[in-house]
């Protein structure tokens, strides 16, 4: 998350402009943040951002689903009650297929969107900072932090408005 | 980036700008609601008030209220449940399985199936539900809590408490990946919101959502994971159903074929009302640039392959029955076809194999009213399957001194017009409320896949 509070605001129309415009990173800029209206694909390598390990996540969840299923089924049915139905055995593995199988996927699930709500802070009383009223409209939006940038405030907004940016804004986040 | 050959339709046409699809959704949202929403709300609380008196009488005197007898113990009920998740079953198959096939055409109608899906899903869960008799003990006897009565847990055994599993996993993983997709488009709406309550509202439905490229690019990895779990999900929710009978010694139920041949029939079902749905929505809300022809004509060949799928399996049962030298099963099916109930079997054959081949013919396949009627049909095909499969197995018993009939009463009318009821008043609100169309995905289209307008 953004921690600074001087920015330079690069504001771009185009996905691809967008994304040659990053390259300016190779001019030494730093860049804080992008914001876009939709999710600019290829955007994360540009970056440098690393894989997402939420899948990771999805599997680990989905295994305690698994688990948990079977320990349950078995528990109930098997241990602690034991009793034929439909001349089934005691431990009617194939049976337990479909449960377990719902068990994984509801965990799974579960646990990776519950991780990422929490992992990009969004919470139903979360506020955020919109560094442009425009970003969920149709505008992307290249965040410089001045805090961090050893380069000159001039010479950001030059390299900012030779990429191809329509405007180039100065903004003070509360 | 996107690469598309020059001779793919445009998704978008009319030239529509990424500020234009904000301001063509949002602004329904934001304008007042228009008389003939106002008239359809109405409607449709005047048939929950119906289907309200009737769950009252059902509730108050129990399920003898349901025209169901000692033979045929299972009918509208069971029907309206299994037809209710059918229809279910268009919105996740669209947003999953197009998502994982990269079908850019599923972004316009994914957000309005989605919608659809979870509200079905409700519809049919009442039903079961409701058939406990006494649902207030329902928890007991559905899920695995320890309890004083009779024996102690639940089977685990038994195809109908693996429903239970399949249908609550299904809904909520449906809820979860449509309210997913609706976070960055409530945000737009929070933006443009001109007054404190739906600043607030819509505030605190959009999670402080920013638009950061960090969150897109978490979100994107979830919602493909999402997509992955899913497509096996939607498929097993209607082969679970299909084990409600196809584990059943009933001739006509008992038959191998039932899972795949249900899951057909429930695209085929779920895409037809997602038609009858969209055609009215987007002539209401002028959306026809966002959903196209294209989009329609799509829709209505995914409707002639399940129709197919489900024609053969028609055909199959029928020939499998004669093959197998069962008599039972045999005499299942000559009756099922021939019997008492023929006219519904006919009805069923007509709406669900003849109908949709109509489709094979490009002018009515490109022709918003032949789609919206043939969507009717295909839905009322539908419903008469289940209830083919259901009542025309059942009615006719081992014991010749047992045969029955079925005739449904005001109870079980009442009751499908309160899940009716319930699906249009839910889907109104939604409609009213919410961005019926995917904001963020169809903007993500916009450069290569919108046509393109010379001034």
């Amino acid at each position: 998350m953004a921690s600074g509070k001087n920015f330079v605001l690069g504001i771009y129309d185009d996905e691809d402009v967008l994304l040659d415009a990053i390259k300016i990173r190779g001019a030494g800029v730093k860049i804080q943040e992008v914001y876009s209206p939709f999710p600019v694909h290829g955007i994360d390598d540009v970056l440098g951002y690393k894989r997402s390990r939420l899948p990771i996540a999805a599997f680990l969840f989905g295994l305690t689903g698994t688990c948990l299923a079977l320990v349950m089924q078995i528990g109930m049915m098997t241990t602690d009650w034991p009793m034929i139905v439909g001349g089934k055995d005691f431990l009617p593995l194939p049976a337990f297929i479909p449960v377990t199988f719902e068990l994984t996927v509801l965990l799974s699930a579960f646990g990776m969107v519950g991780t990422f709500l929490v992992a990009s802070n969004l919470k139903p009383w979360g506020k955020p900072n919109l560094l442009d009223i425009r970003i969920t409209d149709d505008k992307h939006v290249v965040a410089v932090d001045l805090d961090v940038n050893h380069v000159s405030e001039t010479d950001i907004k030059k390299v900012l408005k030779e990429s191809g940016a329509q405007e180039v804004n100065n903004k003070i986040r509360e | 980036m996107h690469a598309t050959a020059a001779v793919r339709e445009a998704l978008v046409t009319n030239g529509k700008s990424v500020h234009d699809v904000t301001v063509d959704i949002c602004s329904r949202v934001e304008e007042k609601p228009s008389k003939l929403w106002l008239i359809s709300i109405a409607f449709s609380l005047g048939l929950l008030t119906v289907g309200a008196y009737a769950i009252y009488l059902l509730l108050w005197h129990g399920i003898g209220m349901w025209g169901l007898n000692k033979t045929v113990g299972w009918a509208w009920d069971i029907t309206n449940f299994v037809w209710w998740v059918g229809i279910g079953h268009a919105g996740t198959l669209i947003s999953a399985i197009l998502l994982l096939f990269r079908q850019k055409w599923r972004m316009s109608i994914n957000r309005a199936a989605e919608a659809m899906t979870i509200f079905a899903v409700i519809c049919a869960a009442m039903f079961p539900i409701f058939h406990m008799g006494r649902p207030w003990l329902g928890f007991y006897w559905a899920l695995p809590l320890p309890n004083t009565f009779g024996s102690l847990w639940v089977n685990f055994s038994s195809p109908l408490l693996w429903d239970v599993f399949a249908i609550s996993t299904y809904f909520s993983v449906s809820l979860v990946f449509w309210y997913l997709g609706l976070i960055p488009d409530f945000a737009t709406i929070r933006d443009r919101a001109a007054n404190k309550v739906s600043k607030a509202v819509y505030g605190a439905l959009s999670f402080g959502w920013d638009g950061a490229a960090k969150t897109w690019s978490r979100y994107e990895s979830v919602a493909l994971i999402l997509a992955g779990l899913a497509t096996p999900l939607v498929l097993s929710v209607h082969t679970i159903v299909s084990m409600d009978f196809a584990t059943a010694v009933i001739p006509g139920w008992h038959t191998t074929i039932f899972p795949p041949y249900f899951v057909a029939g429930a695209i085929f079902s779920g895409f037809a009302m997602v038609l009858t749905l969209l055609i009215v929505t987007r002539k209401v809300y002028k959306l026809e640039d966002y959903i196209t022809i294209n989009h329609i004509e799509l829709m209505n060949i995914i409707i002639i392959i399940t129709g197919s799928i489900v024609g053969i399996a028609y055909i199959t049962e029928f020939f499998i029955a004669w093959y197998s030298g069962v008599p039972a099963e045999q005499y299942a099916f000559i009756n099922r076809a021939t019997g008492p109930y023929w006219w519904a079997y006919a009805c069923m054959m007509t709406c669900n194999v003849i109908s949709p081949q109509l489709f094979w013919f490009k002018k009515i396949r490109t022709n918003i009213a032949s789609t919206f009627v043939l969507s009717i049909v295909v839905n009322i095909g539908m419903w008469f399957e289940r209830f083919v499969i259901i009542v025309t197995s059942l009615h006719r018993d081992y014991l010749p001194s047992s045969w029955a009939m079925f005739y449904p009463t005001f109870v079980d009318v009442g009751v499908y017009l309160f899940s009716l009821g319930f699906f249009l008043f839910a889907f109104l609100l939604f409609a009213k409320f919410f961005p019926v169309i995917n904001l963020a995905e169809v903007k993500s289209i916009i450069k290569s896949s919108s046509e393109k307008v010379s001034d």
